[in-house]
């Protein structure tokens, strides 16, 4: 606003030498902005511009009066540009509207096909022998960690889980293209990211069994992973609240010169909160390398993206708000490797923020709250987990380069499954965190409302100590 | 993150055995059927979008019937326009529902969890409880009415337990509700919706399903800022609203084997509160305990316990007993330490009665 004062009214002292008729500066809110010296000096972020310009600009203001007096200079001048702050604007004769939508959509970045081939043109990846196998086995590990986990949820050993089937690329191939320094700010659909920087079967086990080992002290429902020896922020289970989050941590590291930057990942749902919108401008506008992963899966529980946006997806929003965006097939672990790699080099040198739409299918329930068949077809959901299974598809490319076979496989799979059944069995054994936990971390220290609160609780305990848990050392 | 509630075994067994919701003083319905508490919810929405064409429920996933089937059935039978998905985004949904409001509509509106309120928090409080006043009465968004699930279900953590209503409570213009029963939610609900004010109304998640009772078919409503005495008694005045009634019912009858006799009231308008009801009770058995949920410190108990003791502090022969959750976020595997449980309440009452 305070241009636009600074301006007009400079610019009505320029204009008293012209037309009798003189408008005052007040129409625009007189005594507001900061009066500019005589001539005239373009406002802040204005380029050098002439009366004739600034006089077109101010039209869209839209006061009758301004624009009587206006047209009068307005003939005199035969600029095709408005400078304007963002740079020079063309101005042209016909009324045209934006279209809701471009006439095609973004296309989607892709390297490998449904056979696990890549496409001739692309650009080779540079995921050699080493990161390849151990991507392929991370998202196993993955697959069969949601597996038995979401059955000891439904056999009532835990209270929650939640998968990440057919988002197992996005997971994995994501994590592998950072570096242990990048910081991580997940939703709750990316425990795969956790498991590439080598969080153990047993540090989730101990999560969602809230047990003693368990780093948030059984406080949080299952799935609720975070861990500060691996940069990856505890997941909180408010909808996009991380977003913004992942914009200031991305400033300290610019701040503090670290050649790293911070990734934020969230779901097509996520993308209609407020907290979307800030992070993505907030960024732009500070510069920070901050990586937007968006996945694309959609679903947001029973609603699906037609009533969730009518944008073309997410990507567009990237743009919208002055980021460098791409769309990618989220199925495929090299396009999701590549991207991230990409994104994760321009945002560190450029320091600025990258978009990523990654296109996916959340294959599984909701959550084991949720029953998917109720709202969406089983058809869909089969064409999904099979034909474009991602994981399948980066096997086949890992077969190809003769990495992989149906000996590694059957050998990974059962020793996966063994490791994680023992780690199980130990996680719901030990002891919960004992109860002096429920009281600390409220803030650095205990303040003397909970001691109070701490000492009346135990006199209750010892009173009716039936009531209460025993696996909870008191 | 929604969950279904599950059985919790606690719980189930005390309300399968005695839970009344109903007064003494109320008439059991006849021509009523059984029902649960989200069946009932349920029924009121039927007949609020029934009764009045210009009446809308909407909210994240509620086209398929909410993650707690509140809604099922809704959409099918009065269409897409009228009962309908948002995007995902709390202060969309109020901000769009006030706006809906404020052209003489009824906006009955979801936030899927009470915990995921306060993205909202400032649509309902600088606008909707506002709207009113700031226009001299211009204007106005009185067919508001926010439902949320609020409460413990037992294995929730903190960000499905939450009970923020004291957040709401501090809020004039505003109106709080929060009912205890299917027979209760079902009349209550269908006011809110009716009621020329902007409400927020809490519903006790964790009675969803287990709260069952006799709730006539048809539309009936029951009156707001209307404490209810739901069971007489001489020695002390238990206060509560929603789901901790049946708690605190249940601390009642094991008082009374102990032959304290304990009146028991349910608030059901959090504001405007009915004071006289509390106020009369308390002149008659000269001492009080308030239990609630949320955190002890700043909650609603603290504006009962100030107010009742300005009213009656002659008469009081006891402090003000307040049993509530710790000044805590909500704990997963504490979850049962946190809460104001029966006995927590009964040993209060006893030193209340003894002081
Ligand atoms: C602020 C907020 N509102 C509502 C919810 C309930 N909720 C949990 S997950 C979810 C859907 C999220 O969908 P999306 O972002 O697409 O992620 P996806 O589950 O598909 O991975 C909703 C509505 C929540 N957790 N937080
Ligand atoms: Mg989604």
């Amino acid at each position: 606003m305070a241009a636009w004062f600074t301006r007009s009214s400079g610019l009505a002292r320029l204009l008293s030498r012209r037309t009798t008729k003189m408008a005052s500066p007040a129409i625009f809110g007189s005594g507001l902005g900061p009066l500019s010296s005589d001539p005239p000096m373009p406002a802040p972020g204005f380029g050098a511009s002439s009366a004739g310009e600034c006089l077109r600009s101010l039209r869209h203001l839209g006061s009758g009066k301004a624009g009587e007096m206006m047209s009068q200079v307005d003939d005199r001048c035969g600029d095709q540009m408005l400078d304007f702050p963002g740079g020079k604007v063309a101005f042209v004769p016909e009324m045209r509207f934006l279209p809701a939508s471009p006439s095609e959509r973004i296309n989607c970045y892709r390297v490998l096909d449904y056979n696990g081939q890549t496409f001739s043109g692309s650009r080779f990846p540079e995921v050699g022998k080493e990161v390849a196998v151990k991507m392929y086995s991370d998202m196993i590990t993955l697959q069969v960690m949601d597996t038995i986990f979401y059955e000891a949820q439904r056999q009532g050993r835990i209270s929650f889980y939640l998968t990440s089937n057919g988002e197992e690329a996005i997971n994995v191939a994501s994590a592998a293209a950072l570096t242990m320094d990048d910081i991580v700010f997940p939703q709750y659909r990316e425990p795969g990211v956790l498991l590439w920087r080598g969080f153990t079967l047993h540090e989730f086990a101990n999560q969602c069994f809230g047990n003693k080992l368990d780093y948030g002290k059984g406080r949080q429902m299952p799935i609720h992973y975070g861990s500060n020896r691996l940069n990856y922020y505890t997941v909180s289970s408010p909808i996009a609240t991380q977003i913004p989050q992942a914009v200031g941590a991305a400033y300290s590291l610019k701040m503090d010169g670290k050649k790293a930057c911070t990734i934020t990942y969230f779901g097509d749902g996520a993308s209609s909160e407020g907290d979307f919108h800030a992070a993505l401008n907030f960024a732009a506008v500070l510069e920070v390398p901050v990586i937007f992963f968006c996945r694309n899966n959609g679903w947001a529980i029973s609603t699906p993206t037609t009533e969730q946006f009518r944008s073309d997806g997410i990507v567009v929003r990237g743009q919208a708000y002055g980021i460098d965006s791409i769309r990618v097939d989220g199925n495929d672990a090299l396009a999701v490797y590549n991207a991230v790699h990409a994104a994760r080099e321009m945002a560190i040198q450029e320091c600025k923020p990258i978009f990523i739409e990654a296109l996916t299918y959340r294959a599984g329930h909701h959550s084991t709250s949720d029953d998917s068949t109720k709202y969406r077809s089983t058809d869909e959901i089969e064409h999904w987990r099979t034909a474009r299974d991602p994981v399948s598809r980066f096997r086949k490319w890992v077969e190809r380069n003769g990495w992989w076979s149906d000996a590694a496989e059957e050998e990974h799979r059962g020793n996966t499954r063994k490791e994680l059944l023992r780690a199980i069995l130990i996680a719901e054994r030990a002891e919960k965190p004992p109860l002096s936990e429920l009281f600390t971390d409220v803030y650095d220290h205990v303040p003397s409302n909970l001691h109070e609160q701490e000492k009346l609780l135990r006199e209750t305990i010892k009173k009716h100590p039936v009531e209460y848990p025993s696996d909870v050392p008191v | 993150m929604a969950m279904a509630l599950r059985t919790i075994g606690r719980r189930t067994s005390f309300l399968r055995r005695g839970f009344s919701s109903l007064s003494e003083a109320t008439k059991a319905p006849t021509d009523g059927k059984l029902i649960n508490l989200f069946s009932a919810i349920n029924q009121a929405l039927h007949i609020a979008l029934d009764t009045d064409p210009r009446s809308y429920v909407f909210g994240e996933d509620v086209r398929f019937g909410g993650v707690f089937r509140c809604t099922t059935g809704l959409a099918d039978k009065f269409g897409r326009n009228r009962v309908f998905n948002t995007p995902l985004c709390e202060q969309g949904i109020v901000g769009f529902a006030i706006g809906l409001a404020a052209m003489g509509n009824r906006a009955i509106a979801e936030i899927q969890f009470a915990d995921y309120i306060y993205p909202a928090f400032d649509q309902i409080v600088n606008e909707a409880a506002k709207f009113r006043y700031r226009s001299g009465n211009e204007f106005n968004c009185g067919g508001l009415t926010v439902r949320t699930p609020y409460g413990a279900v037992g294995h929730g953590g903190h960000y499905h337990s939450q009970s923020p209503e004291s957040f709401f409570c501090h809020v004039p213009g505003l109106k709080v509700v929060i009912p205890r029963s299917p027979f209760q939610a079902k009349g209550l609900l269908l006011s809110c919706i009716r009621d020329p004010n902007p409400v927020v109304f809490f519903e006790p998640k964790w009675l969803y399903r287990l709260a069952v009772e006799e709730v006539p078919q048809d539309d009936y409503m029951l009156p707001l800022s209307e404490a209810e005495v739901i069971r007489q008694g001489t020695d002390i005045t238990l206060v509560g609203w929603g789901a901790q009634l049946s708690v605190l019912e249940q601390a009642c009858e094991e008082a009374a084997k102990e032959g304290i006799s304990c009146e028991l009231i349910d608030l059901r308008t959090l504001i405007p509160w009915d004071k006289e009801t509390v106020e009369a009770s308390v002149r008659k058995t000269g001492k009080l305990l308030v239990s609630h949920e949320a955190p002890l410190t700043g909650g609603f108990g603290a504006e009962i316990s100030a107010s009742i003791a300005e009213r009656c502090f002659l008469r009081l022969e006891a402090p003000v007993a307040r049993i509530c959750g710790l000044d805590t976020p909500f704990p997963l595997v504490y979850e049962q330490f946190y809460m104001p449980t029966k006995n927590k309440i009964l040993d209060a009452i006893k030193a209340t009665v003894k002081y």
